[in-house]
């Protein structure tokens, strides 16, 4: 039994030690908001918190989950910046597809959590990590923009 | 697919006249029968409802892929009801006839034809609801419905009465579907043309949007599955005892496109597909190289073929002659959700979800396969993680009922990014050679391409190369050549390497703009011109060409200075009957890395349905044309594909985006296609303004940095 929690719940799972986080997430836990893109963090649709670090899913074994905190898209909205972030990219409409938007707004809400005013280059940083195939990275990068200045006005 | 287009429209008339019948009889999903049987719903045909608390839910039987459209098919339906925008939303429809693409003859997404295709009908559909609602309120207020008005969900008499669609809901059910609802001119439009926020757009930000890979139910079993590594290759033989030992592991069976390992979740999937023993016979294609490749294709190129089109006398003597021979890879579509579908093959019946470009010939494809009536395959399409035409392919959704019919389970197949990769579906890789003329004082005078590749038409299954020989697909782009060359000729010389090609975004649009958008670059610069103005000078007759072109060139500064180091290059085209110029802005470093600082887009797309969309499509088209530009290619060695995951088929990340502008031009013709359009020109543009960098052309995709270091 691995022991650990999701979104302020407290799991415990059976699945082999080596089991991508994701998998057991998806398959196991029911919770598919977190995608699969590449199996090998290469893409960053995978992307979740873990103890509040951005970390790709599909790469991180559940083992390494054992006794920490593990924060998904479903949970976004129950979290101050998470709900920034959200609130951005439905102003900035953001999403086509939309497949790759979990992993983008749990990036760019890692990054918000930490810096509060992040230049182009802190975006390029946090981001580049996270693709997306149709094209949405002008809208993500305002989004990222505009999710921080609602923050500071927010307080 | 302007061809499949012109190949179906026989089919577009008949599909149109039994749309309108079915208005006539008033036809309804079963879905939406049963909600008016609650009375709680006005139905008035199968693509929208209305509730008594004013809701209108549009049905729409085409697939979300990021295009938009489970947007801008609301729109439409809207404006003709003038529905009350903040009150509608959309569901996806089930496979059924009644949402045929009128282009295509079938229910598919594709070849950017929803909004060509669904313009009228859609518009039709809202205007004859429209009708029978003031039909009602003229009844109840025993007025004339002359004398009755409509805006934002409310019919309104002159007095001053007013009552809501979903006051009138009931009995507007009860009134006649006019035959021929009046359509609303372009000039009073009030949603259409105007820029709103996608439907899904909430969805996709807290994941509760439902792709096909998130399909669960009771009893599913997940697939993996072994393919031959060579095109065409053949199992000799597998051991399973490996795989079958892997905990959650339920199955191996052997189909006829692979062995499957069927298992409790895809983890243990995964791991009983890698722990197969397989012995392949690589069959006639062991020895397939990208080198044979070109090599066959360069030779289909010089040796010419089928003639496509014949103007005047292309060899006529020229003061002046060119030559070039431009060459693109295959390439994948590398769509972020790997292919993947869930079958549950059920005793005389089968369900399917998928995200799917064509759940409409899905239904005879599946049902033959699981030996079922096309009526019996109820497919429910999921949001597809791109599409870019490789879901248009069947191949998923077969292998899915294959295993489902054998294992007698509900299967979710699904495929690994590797797998996905190596899965054959690709653009076609492409050779032209052109030969242009000029005369003494600069004037083009001669043009001739020779395009070789394999047939799109004859992979897909559904169509065949006409008697001409020549696939419409594969010289799109160059047979339609805009510019006022006196003396033209294009030829197609088909040839096979042996791998299943594909659409893919654009299609043939995607390599053929490259090839003569750049060669055109080339015939100015041998005439000493300026390549925007020498492509003006050739676009007399076209004016929708120009007008882009223009705008484009204005919009970005044409002949205004830069900053140091930063070119410009411009090219121009039209495809799905959208036209787009783009100017790209680039730099390229003493290393050959190329930098590409800003595009500036210009649009003619007739009258736009949705300008926010319009512009994202034009954006989401240049990063696409620019991540296979730039990296984009499938390689053969020994029968094998060498790319297997984002390290060695990279794409476009945040950090090389450009800044992107588009403009669109205000028009009245019909609308045109938009999640094509934007693609074509900018693998041009870029090449063209690295020549203006460098002095050096690129002729061959991807570019090659190297070629363009600086000594």
């Amino acid at each position: 039994m691995i022991k650990f929690s999701v979104n302020g719940k407290n799991v415990s799972v059976k699945d082999s030690p080596d089991t991508p986080l994701l998998w057991v997430l998806r398959d196991t836990l029911g919770m598919t908001g977190t995608k699969f893109g590449c199996g090998v963090a290469l893409c960053g649709a995978c992307t979740v918190h873990l103890d509040g670090e951005p970390v790709r899913s599909c790469s991180t074994p559940v083992s390494a989950a054992a006794g920490k905190k593990v924060v998904t898209i479903e949970s976004m909205a129950a979290n101050a910046v998470g709900k920034a972030v959200q609130a951005a990219w439905v102003r900035h409409d953001v999403p086509q597809c939309g497949y790759c938007q979990s992993g983008q707004i749990m990036g760019a809400s890692a990054l918000l959590a930490k810096n509060g005013k992040p230049s182009d280059a802190d975006i390029d940083a946090a981001m580049s990590g996270i693709i997306c195939r149709c094209g949405t990275y002008n809208q993500i990068r305002a989004a990222i923009k505009d999710a921080a200045q609602s923050m500071k006005k927010g307080g | 697919m302007n061809a499949l287009f012109n190949a179906s429209r026989r089919s577009f008339l008949k599909t149109s006249a039994l749309a309108g019948g079915g208005l006539v009889l008033g036809f309804t999903l079963p879905g939406a029968t049963r909600l008016a049987q609650a009375a709680s719903v006005f139905s008035p045909n199968a693509y929208l409802r209305i509730a008594t608390d004013n809701h209108i839910t549009v049905i729409c039987g085409l697939s979300e892929m990021g295009q938009g459209v489970h947007t801008a098919i609301p729109m439409l339906v809207a404006e003709e009801l003038d529905a009350d925008w903040s009150k509608v939303s959309v569901v996806q429809a089930p496979a059924d006839p009644a949402f045929n693409n009128p282009i295509f003859g079938m229910q598919a997404t594709g070849g950017s034809t929803s909004v060509r295709g669904h313009w009228e009908p859609m518009r039709k559909a809202g205007a004859a609801a429209r009708a029978m609602l003031v039909a009602a309120a003229a009844k109840k207020w025993k007025a004339d419905p002359a004398d009755c008005r409509t805006e934002n969900g409310m019919v309104i008499h002159k007095s001053g009465k007013k009552l809501s669609y979903g006051r009138l809901a009931h009995a507007a059910g009860r009134q006649a579907v006019p035959a021929k609802p009046d359509l609303k001119h372009p000039k009073d439009f009030r949603i259409l043309g105007t820029e709103r926020n996608r439907l899904d757009t909430p969805a996709k930000v807290n994941g509760s949007a439902k792709f096909g890979l998130d399909v669960r139910l009771p009893g599913m079993l997940i697939a993996v599955m072994a393919r031959p590594p060579v095109p065409g290759g053949k199992l000799v033989s597998v051991d399973e005892s490996k795989a079958k030992a892997i905990p959650g592991v339920r199955q191996v069976i052997t189909i006829p496109s692979g062995v499957a390992v069927l298992a409790d979740g895809f983890w243990a999937a995964k791991k009983g597909r890698d722990a197969l023993a397989i012995k392949w016979d690589d069959g006639a294609h062991a020895t397939l190289s990208s080198e044979g490749v070109s090599k066959m294709l360069a030779e289909g190129a010089a040796k010419g073929g089928a003639v496509a089109r014949s103007e005047g006398d292309a060899g006529a003597p020229a003061a002046k002659r060119l030559e070039a021979v431009y060459e693109a890879p295959y390439l994948a579509h590398a769509c972020m959700e790997p292919m993947n579908a869930t079958v549950w093959v059920k005793p005389g019946a089968i369900e399917v979800w998928a995200g799917t470009q064509s759940q409409g010939p899905s239904q005879g494809i599946l049902g033959k396969v699981a030996g079922v009536a096309p009526g019996k395959v109820k497919v429910n399409t999921m949001y597809l993680g791109g599409g870019f035409g490789r879901r248009f392919a069947p191949d998923f959704t077969v292998d899915a009922t294959l295993l489902s019919k054998i294992s007698g389970k509900p299967v979710k197949l699904v495929y690994t990014r590797e797998d996905d990769m190596k899965a054959y579906f690709y653009r076609p890789a492409s050779v032209t050679r052109f030969s242009g003329g000029l005369d003494a004082t600069g004037r083009a005078i001669s043009f001739s391409a020779s395009v070789a590749s394999p047939s799109i038409m004859e992979a897909s299954g559904f169509m065949k190369l006409p008697a001409s020989g020549v696939d419409e697909m594969a010289v799109e782009g160059i047979k339609d050549c805009p510019y006022d060359f006196p003396n033209l000729r294009v030829e197609y010389a088909r040839r096979e390497p042996g791998v299943q090609v594909w659409f893919w975004r654009s299609v043939g649009h995607s390599q053929n703009l490259f090839f003569i958008e750049s060669f055109v670059d080339e015939m100015a610069a041998a005439a000493g011109k300026d390549p925007y103005e020498f492509r003006r000078g050739l676009l007399g007759k076209q004016p929708r060409y120009k007008g882009v072109l223009e705008l484009a060139a204005q919009k970005a500064g044409w002949g205004k200075p830069l900053p140091p180091g930063v070119h410009r290059g411009i090219a121009v085209a039209q495809s799905f009957g959208s036209y787009v110029a783009e100017v790209a802005e680039v730099s390229v470093a003493k290393d050959g890395k190329v930098k590409v600082h800003r595009v500036v887009g210009a649009v003619d797309c007739g009258m736009t349905v949705n300008p926010l969309i319009v512009k994202r499509q034009i954006e989401s088209a240049i990063v696409y044309g620019l991540s296979a530009a730039l990296y984009g290619r499938i390689s053969f060695k020994d029968g094998q594909v060498e790319q297997s995951n984002f390290h060695d088929y990279p794409v476009l990340r945040i950090d090389a985006m450009p800044e992107v502008e588009v403009h669109i031009v205000a028009s009245t013709e019909a609308p045109g296609g938009m999640g094509e359009p934007g693609l074509p020109p900018l693998a041009p543009a870029l090449a063209n303004a690295i020549f203006a960098a460098t002095g050096k052309r690129v002729r061959k995709l991807p570019i090659d940095t190297e070629q363009l270091k600086q000594a």
